[in-house]
């Protein structure tokens, strides 16, 4: 595929967005993979025509961060947190059963195309374990059920929604966010019971700050 | 005995559903902290959140203010606000929920210290995998930009800021200071040697300052209501509030905000007690990189002074909980499994000893250790420990040795029996066995 005129263009406007063009490599990287579905060679390319760097020191980037990808993703990103606290609390179990659903591994598409698998680390919300993501938005407190029907529904083209976010969309849609984070979608509920676990014992039994 | 009362501070109004708009933080004085912040001489700023106390909630605990202080001032150069949104330490979970349920206070903060750092430009640097916290502060950002509150002259004080929301890509090594800076100037995210510190030459070389989400979080308290009232809460070498977050095997996981000086006992409690009506095994104060404690700990403070006494550290101040069904071989071995693959390989401590302790512990999990190796273990954590590039490495081999010194038997027992045997691994989920097929 081709880097259209449009992502040149917005690649251009991330980079202006910096004192030092370089500093927006990461976000022009997304950028890319928004369009292309992957880190592509046009894609590097480009991003090192943009910066005046050489495809290398691109390359040398991109494959340092693991949210770059160098093969074809698909529809939907789906991540289950297998770290200490998730993958003992039961993320170890949704993994089998995810594995098990989708017939792929690690770091593996499905062949249609619509799933990619992925054990991913600690997500920063080990209160809501375990933890699954799909096209890195929460899917919270989830069981090995429980996220198979999250596949099916994704697969009948249901409308699903992130247990602390927006409806999900696919993987490229967040790739965009990544790179451009006004996308509109700042309105999502976001603040869920466990998030508000203390505050509500507090106005229950009337306590305060001084 | 009196036990330590909730004080919600940060979290106290996030029940409102529209908090995370300008109109709402405003609604409960929002930004009013700033307007008084800009009638004052940056060094005033300084040097309230100095007599404040605050410190870091990043990890480490250094002092803000003295950090703020280090920033050589009237040198001619550009200086630089980073916010740490890398949030990715095992355990972690309290700077993405500020994130996502209040931006502005993080945006407030923003602001507020810059002016008194005297930095035109600041940057968030959040991590890539949470797209809902990056777009609920992009968004914050820019209503903040539409009301004035950033861009030039803002609140007719003459001073200048552009902020610049940044979107991360996957590394928790980015979350050390210098990585990060390294990886915002779009390199790949590696350590770098310090002295310089960053508040001489940090991004693009020039002063930066670098400060976690929670701790920016709490300036815009410390200039509205004063040093006094913030130096309420907490003790004198850990003053004020924290948002803590309890994980783990507890009835009633969340966040809860309450002063330093909480036990851990009182916080569990809040969380509801073990489930079941359990014992805790062991629980880490704050992420996988600070040393693990017992149920013997539990009425300790929850204090920078009293966590290193106990020969641990607050680290992130999130508690993560587990009950008796878990191996504590099985846990070790998952967070080595982490180190390893987070090392940024910049050096051969941390780089190969990552790889060989996991290598051995793997061996434990499935019952082929052997005594032997149990010393081995001892002796790698100790080559890696104090002779790596970075924090990193110190914290890979913190987990294995706290492990030892509490638990002995297990890895003993792992010398002859996989882990999966001894502790069933379905008795450790959270959900019941029906629908974990
Ligand atoms: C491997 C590693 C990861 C870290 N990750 C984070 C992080 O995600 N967020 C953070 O605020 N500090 C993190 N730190 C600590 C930072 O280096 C730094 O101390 C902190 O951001 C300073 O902010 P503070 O003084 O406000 O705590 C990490 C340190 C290391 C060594
Ligand atoms: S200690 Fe580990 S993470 Fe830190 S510089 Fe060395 S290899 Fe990189
Ligand atoms: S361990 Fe899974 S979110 Fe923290």
């Amino acid at each position: 595929m081709a880097i259209s005129e449009t992502t040149r263009t917005g690649l251009r406007e991330i980079a202006d967005r910096y004192p030092s063009a370089r500093s927006a490599l990461l976000p022009m990287l997304h950028l890319v993979q928004s369009e292309e579905n992957e880190i592509t060679v046009e894609g590097i390319n480009v991003c090192a025509e943009v910066l005046g760097i050489t495809p290398a020191e691109v390359t040398a980037v991109a494959s340092f961060y693991t949210m770059y990808k160098r093969r074809p993703v698909g529809k939907h990103h789906i991540g289950i947190c297998t770290n200490t606290l998730c993958g003992l609390l039961g993320g170890d179990a949704v993994w089998d059963a995810l594995s098990a659903e989708l017939g792929v591994g690690p770091n593996e598409p499905t062949p249609d195309g619509e799933f990619f698998l992925e054990r991913i680390e600690c997500q920063a919300a080990c209160t809501h374990a375990p933890v699954m993501t799909v096209d890195w938005e929460f899917m919270d407190d989830v069981t090995p059920r429980g996220a198979c029907e999250v596949i099916e529904k994704l697969r009948r083209g249901e409308t699903v929604r992130s247990t602390r976010g927006p409806v999900i969309r696919d993987f490229d849609a967040t790739e965009h966010t990544l790179a451009f984070p006004l996308d509109g979608l700042a309105d999502a509920p976001s603040v869920d019971s466990k998030m508000l676990a203390g505050l509500t014992i507090a106005k229950q039994r009337g306590m305060k700050a001084p | 005995m009196i036990t330590t009362g909730l004080t919600p501070v940060i979290t106290e109004h996030w029940d409102a559903p529209d908090l995370y708009t300008l109109d709402g933080y405003r609604r409960f004085g929002g930004y009013e902290a700033l307007a008084s912040a800009l009638k004052q001489d940056p060094d005033a700023i300084i040097g309230q959140v100095k007599d404040s106390g605050l410190r870091g909630r990043g990890g480490a605990g250094f002092p803000t203010g003295l950090k703020w202080s280090f920033v050589p001032q009237n040198d001619g150069k550009q200086h630089y606000l980073v916010v740490n949104a890398d949030e990715s330490e095992p355990g972690a979970c309290k700077d993405i929920p500020i994130m996502m349920a209040d931006p502005h206070v993080l945006v407030e903060g923003v602001i507020i210290a810059s002016y008194a750092i005297r930095a035109n430009h600041a940057f968030i640097y959040i991590r890539g995998e949470v797209p809902n916290a990056i777009r609920k502060v992009a968004f914050a950002v820019e209503q903040a930009k539409a009301a004035g509150l950033i861009g030039k002259n803002i609140l007719g004080s003459g001073f200048d800021l552009d902020v610049v929301v940044h979107s991360g890509a996957g590394a928790y090594i980015c979350g050390e200071e210098t990585a990060l800076l390294d990886s915002l100037e779009g390199y790949r995210g590696q350590p770098r040697l310090k002295p310089p510190f960053p508040a001489v030459a940090g991004l693009y070389a020039s002063p930066t300052v670098i400060n976690n989400v929670e701790t920016i979080a709490n300036i815009p308290f410390i200039i509205g209501r004063g040093v006094e009232w913030f130096r309420q809460f907490g003790t004198e070498k850990s003053p004020g509030f924290k948002v803590w977050a309890v994980s783990g095997h507890v009835n009633n996981p969340g966040l809860f905000e309450a002063p330093l000086g909480i036990t851990m006992r009182e916080l569990l409690d809040y969380a509801g007690g073990v489930r079941g009506g359990g014992e805790v095994k062991f629980w880490l104060p704050g992420g996988s990189s600070v040393p693990m404690l017992t149920a013997e700990h539990l009425d300790l403070p929850l204090t920078y002074e009293a966590m290193a006494e106990a020969g641990t550290m607050l680290g992130t101040g999130t508690p993560m909980i587990f009950d008796s069904t878990v191996s504590v071989v099985k846990a070790v071995t998952r967070w080595l499994e982490f180190y390893k693959h987070e090392s940024c390989g910049k050096c051969t401590p941390c780089r190969e000893g990552t790889y060989w302790i996991t290598g051995v512990l793997e061996k434990f999990e499935h019952g082929h250790g052997t005594a032997t190796e149990m010393d081995t273990l001892v002796n790698l954590c100790g080559q890696i420990a104090g002779r790596s590039f970075c924090a990193l490495g110190d914290a890979a081999a913190t987990p294995y040795p706290a492990a030892l010194k509490f638990f002995r038997q297990e890895f003993t027992d792992a010398t002859h029996t996989p882990v999966d045997g001894t502790f069933d691994p379905v008795a450790s989920y959270v959900f019941a066995p029906a629908v974990a097929r």
